[in-house]
């Protein structure tokens, strides 16, 4: 072959200059992350001064004096994604088998209200869900809530509100598999006398499989780490662990405690993203 | 499911769509899509054991019936008999029919065993593991069993596919081109082992295609469908010998078509005026309405002969060698007419007689018998090709 | 056309049945409205309120007034603050488009030692939180002495826009059939013919989509942001400062612009592929 350049180096090449930077700025700041959080205050020097020490300990009371907040993250995470998986298969099913030649459209206006920064829409849901909008307001006037309730800074508006905003992560690639699938093996389903409910179990659920697990993992991992929900919609009682890493960094300048909550939090992602995977895995991907 | 509810209680229910047998009759069926009627106004009955197919080119209407019969869709006008069954509108699942579909549709996720298993578990039988096993050895696949679908060939994904629908015995088994997809070898030799599982299985077969070849093979009697109509339906040989309209004349097989006028009678024949040469023909073969029509004769009825010789039957002067291809088995000539138009004729290499040349005088003879007569109005070039907006449907 | 004439002998199908199957054809669609409605409750909230003579809390309907519109820039530090996010976008979308792009060709066209281990490592950014990322890589750069800025920024958005470059290219690439560059061959073009007359236009969709794609996720990103750029102001943060006091009324108008112009680009892409089609 009369190429300049051996055909084996090519890709090599290719990868080169990305992944220098995604070892500079990816793997690198994890490694230092897992480095400070075993640090402790250097005796006697400023805030936000520290030194090597292999406090371990770090972690221990960094999970310790967190543990509300790490499981109100993973809790809040998991019902966000089931709310999404719920409201968004039938969306992403309707828009893959009736949407006709609106499909293109209809996948454009999923994620359209994603080019509204987001932090504005989720603004716009505590001004709409707020006291001063025309929902609480209303439902008062007709005695459907009490006076005194509020929907906004309880765990319910944090709840929606990641619901909301991580809901196109679940639709994309749901729709995706769930396009994939042959329209015909779900006749044939029909025609091999399984009713709507059987087919749907028995063919479309396990089809779309892989779409369920990319939705989810897109839905849970944001969630889990988000603080944006909780500090807009939320009040103190809500605070999830992203608010407590947030305030660590900025606020108390505590650096080796942020960066053992951030080393938890990503550890503890990705055990159960693993014993998910697998889980999912089982039970006979496409 | 409710407790203690019998089993297969909901069968007990007045109608039974399930459990119906009998002949399939569709009456005065239409399926419109806005201001296209894909069928119109079709009206057909199909016994009980037969190998019926429906024929005819992409955009047909032939598939839309079949997705009818399979409950697929829904006519918009018209019902759906089985038996003394009305199932126009039960659902696919409650009737008594299975599909063979295009592709084979089947399911990626699950075993070979599973996918023929499958409509066996959704009606709660008993001898799954059983009745698998014996179609698999039916279609002779049964080392396949815990396969996937993925790692199968075309023609075993064929089989499968059948196997998953005759293992439910339906009253009627629908074929949507099943063998579309497999190259001609394998397609020929899956035409034979259809047609033979027919006969063992002894069920209903209603097989869609626009293959004639393979329409003509298997089936006991074809329907000739255009433009949602139903053109003739017969058995293979009445289609081929004697087609009522142009459109069978030309997709089954090959026709000349040559413009004429009934000149009289003459018995039981009918004296035809072919521009200026007098022929004649079974009257009970005309299809014509008034004295205008076209005579019609396939190309391997025909004979050749050189001009001087005496020839029996009907006979066509005037004739010029325009073209001659040598196939083995018969050598194909086009000749010109003094009219202007160019007949095909086949001749079987089995006389001795040397092949004519280019450019040589001849004359046409055939039967009598063999002619058949169209109405005079017909578009004579109907079915000769698919159009090209229909290709890739 | 058709004949609307009675027919008797025509059996039709009873009114309950049809009435039931149209429940069950548009169950999903009904659905598929609610859904729509629900996405879209809070963006057309922002677009009405973009039109409220709200002075500076824009909380409460006050009057309908064109103001806003007419003067975007009106709060102050608005039009800085999207300045800054526009310039981190464009340049976080250049490179983390050429960067990923590379390495999907990497990835989707060769067979290489180590082909695992690059796909993990391109998964593993996007199974980060985002404070992780953000935190780690403020603590980097605390380390070497690096203040946080709009480089900083540029480059925390690089990072982790990469990794969505790389997986919606690579699945363009995938979608390629690889006869077409197979027959570029056979029709004598080299290597880097064939790549440049037939696989690069081909992929050029999925490249485009994955460059608007890293705008987006930039241009409104704001925890990653918010750790790196100390205090330079982009709009997400600016936003979020002033949803404290209620925000003005032109962070509405600005909301509402990038929609707007997002979808109409979607939209002519959409119609660019159409035409491209036929």
């Amino acid at each position: 072959m009369n190429m300049t350049l051996p055909k084996v180096r090519v890709p090599y090449l290719l990868l080169l200059p990305g992944f220098a930077f995604l070892f500079t700025f990816f793997i690198l700041p994890i490694a230092n992350l897992a480095q400070t959080s075993t640090q402790t205050p250097i005796s006697g020097g400023d805030t936000g001064q520290y030194e090597q020490s292999f406090a371990f300990s770090n972690y221990v009371n960094a999970f310790l004096d967190n543990r509300e907040q790490f499981a109100r993250s993973f809790v809040y995470a998991t019902l966000a994604t089931i709310f999404a998986l719920a409201i968004a298969y039938p969306l992403a099913y309707a828009i893959a088998f009736k949407a006709g030649k609106f499909k293109n459209i209809l996948l454009v206006l999923v994620v359209a209200p994603f080019f509204t920064s987001f932090l504005l829409r989720t603004i716009a849901w505590k001004q709409i869900l707020g006291e001063e909008g025309f929902v609480v307001p209303t439902l008062r006037s007709l005695h459907l809530m009490g006076q005194q309730t509020t929907i906004t800074s309880t765990a319910v508006a944090v709840v929606a509100g990641m619901t909301y905003n991580f809901l196109p992560f679940m639709t994309l690639p749901l729709y995706a598999s769930l396009e994939r699938i042959d329209p015909r093996t779900i006749e044939a389903a029909g025609d091999l006398y399984a009713n709507g409910l059987t087919t749907f179990r028995r063919v479309t659920v396990p089809l779309s499989l892989p779409g369920v697990v990319a939705g989810t993992l897109l839905t849970f991992i944001p969630a889990a780490g988000d603080y944006v929900n909780a500090a807009i919609l939320g009040s103190p009682n809500t605070k999830m662990i992203g608010n407590v890493i947030e305030s660590r960094y900025f606020k108390i300048v505590d650096y080796p405690t942020a960066a053992a909550l951030s080393f938890t939090l990503m550890a503890a992602i990705l055990i159960l993203v693993t014993l998910y995977i697998r889980k999912a895995g089982t039970e006979e991907l496409v | 499911m409710v407790r203690g509810f019998p089993k297969g209680s909901r069968q007990l229910v007045s109608i039974d769509p399930i459990n119906a047998r009998g002949d399939l009759r569709l009456t005065r069926i239409t399926k419109s899509y806005g201001d296209f009627k894909a069928v119109d106004d079709l009206t057909l009955t199909i016994p009980k054991g037969s190998f019926f197919a429906l024929l005819g080119p992409s955009g047909c209407g032939k598939t839309t019936t079949l997705r009818m019969v399979a409950g697929l869709e829904e006519p918009t006008v018209g019902s759906i008999h089985l038996g003394e069954t009305d199932i126009t509108t039960t659902r696919p699942y409650q009737r008594p029919i299975n599909t063979v579909f295009q592709n084979y549709a089947l399911f990626p996720h699950l075993t070979i065993f599973e996918n023929i298993a499958f409509g066996l578990r959704r009606r709660g039988m008993k001898d799954v593991k059983e009745q698998v096993d014996k179609v698999l050895s039916l279609v002779e696949l049964p080392h396949l069993a815990q396969r996937k679908p993925t790692q199968l060939s075309g023609g075993q994904q064929q089989r499968i596919a059948l196997a998953r629908a005759i293992v439910n015995r339906p009253a009627l088994l629908l074929l949507d081109e099943p063998l579309g997809a497999l190259d001609l070898k394998l397609r020929r030799q899956m035409q034979i082992e259809l047609k033979w599982i027919q006969r063992e299985v002894g069920l209903t077969f209603v097989h869609v295609t626009h293959d004639q070849e393979e329409a003509m093979t298997m089936a006991d009697t074809i329907a000739v469908m255009n433009e949602g109509k139903i053109e003739q339906m017969g058995s293979p040989a009445d289609l081929y010998d004697d087609p009522e309209t142009a459109f069978v004349a030309n997709f089954l097989g090959q026709s000349n078509l040559i413009k004429g006028k009934i000149d009289g009678n003459d018995g039981d024949n009918l004296v035809i005026d072919l521009f200026g040469q007098k022929i004649s023909m079974p009257k009970k073969r005309s299809h014509a309405v008034d004295s205008s029509l076209y005579a019609g004769i396939r190309p391997e009825k025909f004979r050749i002969s050189r001009t001087g010789t005496a020839v029996r039957g009907n006979t066509l002067t005037g004739g010029r060698i325009e073209d001659v291809s040598y196939i083995g088995v018969s050598t194909q000539y086009v000749v010109a007419m003094p009219w202007g138009q160019e007949l095909m004729v086949f001749e079987q290499n089995d006389d001795g007689v040397p092949p004519f040349d280019k450019g040589e005088e001849v004359i046409i003879s055939w039967e009598p018998n063999f002619t058949f007569g169209l109405r005079g109005d017909e578009d004579i070039e109907a079915g000769t090709e698919v159009n090209p907006e229909e290709i890739g449907e | 056309m058709s004949t609307k004439i009675k027919d008797a002998s025509i059996p039709t199908i009873p009114f309950k049945a049809r009435l039931s199957r149209w429940f069950g054809r548009n169950l999903l669609r009904i659905y598929m409205i609610f859904g729509f409605t629900y996405l879209f409750i809070p963006v057309a909230y922002t677009f009405v309120f973009s039109f409220n003579d709200s002075g500076k809390s824009n909380l409460i309907w006050k009057g309908f007034t064109l103001s806003n519109w007419q003067n975007p820039c009106g709060a102050p530090q608005i039009c800085n603050a999207l300045g800054n996010s526009i310039k981190i976008g464009l340049l976080a979308t250049i490179f983390s488009t050429i960067l990923g792009t590379m390495i999907a060709f990497a990835i989707g066209r060769y067979q290489f030692k180590g082909r695992s281990s690059s796909n993990l490592l391109i998964f593993l950014p996007m199974a980060t939180p985002e404070i992780v990322l953000g935190a780690s890589l403020l603590s980097l750069f605390l380390v070497f002495k690096i203040n946080p800025g709009f480089w900083p920024t540029v480059i925390a958005h690089v990072m982790f826009c990469i990794s969505f470059v790389v997986v919606t290219v690579k699945a363009r690439i995938a979608s390629l059939d690889p006869r077409l560059e197979q027959a570029a061959m056979d029709l004598y073009a080299n290597e880097l013919e064939t790549f440049r007359r037939v696989t690069l236009p081909l992929v050029a969709p999925g490249i485009a989509g994955a460059a608007l794609l890293a705008f987006s996720l930039s241009f409104d990103d704001f925890i990653i942001t918010n750790f790196n750029s100390g205090t330079l102001i982009t709009f997400p943060k600016f936003v979020y400062v002033a949803a404290a006091r209620g925000i003005p009324a032109q962070a509405n108008v600005i909301g509402s612009s990038m929609f707007f112009l997002a979808l109409a680009i979607v939209i002519a892409g959409q119609l660019v592929n159409r035409k491209k089609a036929r």
